[in-house]
């Protein structure tokens, strides 16, 4: 699959930018307006998957590989346990909101407030993103584990 | 609450029955047993909307797995026994819409919502007291991330379960070749 024509090229070239920044916008903002993790994840995970529907398989390979994508999905859920287990330390209870009281945080409506929520739809939003383009990528390539191509099998360990 | 213990145990053995037998359907009727007494213990914990996700779940989930297990069509019965299974088969339908009459009786008018009636429900408390106690302004986000983290957290672990089950069935080099490198 060598991607499709020069106008779709250029068109999901500029409108990839476009693509990953709303990803980003939602992910973030997801305690102030509509959105958060799940949903910025996947606005994240359709960017990729457009270029590899433009550029082809390879193209999207290259700029997100497996065994990094795989990474990101892990450390992701890790870091999101991170958070669970931080309030467990600091406050005594599993998932307390253990940032939200301190003086030096932001009032409501800002950017930076609301304690860990913003780090929980950050967390979120990355592992949801790499987990899915790792899945399309994996299920759209029928070609990817045929036994024309070479075999190493290192990629998933 | 001793009975959601007795339940506890219950689910236990099945687990262990399921895990330690040889003979497939017995151990896809104990998976079924574990389903149900997961949807009952969640009942108990009055967690009603996920007894019943569990038990929906455990319906399709059971009837897909006895289909897989019994690969050919279960044998027809004729005579005086189709007679009674037809009998017994109209009786229980019955028995379960009267049941279900007597519910769609107790459930509030359509549109009404559940907490207007109980002033001390905890989605009033979510409404009151979200943003002062989460500074979240979306008071979903408040809900997801900080009141019920723990279905969050479920939610995530279900997602990168079934994507390492999706990268494990379709990875290029079989566990066979793994652990024989002939190369």
């Amino acid at each position: 699959m060598k991607g499709m024509t020069i106008i779709v090229k250029t068109i999901s070239g500029w409108v990839k930018v476009l693509i990953i920044m709303f990803g980003i916008y939602i992910t973030l903002t997801g305690h102030l307006s509509p959105g958060g993790g799940f949903a910025g994840g996947v606005i994240l995970a359709s960017a990729y998957v457009l270029l590899m529907l433009a550029f082809g398989k390879e193209y999207a390979e290259e700029n997100l590989p497996i065994p990094l994508a795989s990474k990101l999905e892990s450390v992701g859920a890790l870091l999101f346990a991170l958070v669970a287990i931080m309030g467990a330390i600091s406050s005594g209870s599993f998932f307390v909101n253990f940032l939200q009281h301190k003086e030096a945080h932001g009032q409501a409506l800002d950017l930076i407030s609301a304690g860990t929520i913003p780090y929980s739809n950050l967390f979120i939003g990355i592992k949801v993103g790499a987990s899915l383009f790792l899945v399309i990528l994996i299920l759209s390539s029928s070609q990817y584990y045929s036994p024309n191509r070479p075999i190493d099998g290192k990629e998933f360990k | 609450m001793a009975i959601f213990y007795i339940l506890m145990v219950f689910v236990i053995i099945a687990a262990i029955v399921a895990v330690e037998t040889k003979n497939l359907l017995s151990a896809v009727i104990c998976v079924g047993a574990i389903g149900f007494g997961g949807s009952l213990m969640f009942l108990f914990l009055r967690a009603p909307d996920i007894a019943i996700t569990q038990v929906v779940v455990e319906v399709l989930g059971l009837i897909i797995l006895i289909r897989a297990t019994i690969a050919r069509d279960l044998t027809f019965i004729s005579g005086d026994r189709e007679f009674f299974g037809v009998v017994v088969s109209l009786v229980i339908i019955f028995v379960i819409f009267l049941a279900g009459v007597k519910v769609f009786e107790t459930l509030p008018d359509f549109g009404t919502p559940i907490f207007a009636e109980a002033p001390d429900a905890a989605s009033q408390t979510y409404i009151s007291e979200g943003l002062q106690n989460t500074g979240a302004a979306n008071i979903v986000t408040s809900v997801i991330l900080d009141f019920r983290a723990y279905d969050t957290l479920g939610e995530a672990t279900v997602l990168f379960t079934a994507i390492i089950g999706a990268t494990v069935i379709l990875r290029r080099k079989s566990r066979k070749s793994i652990e024989e490198p002939d190369e």
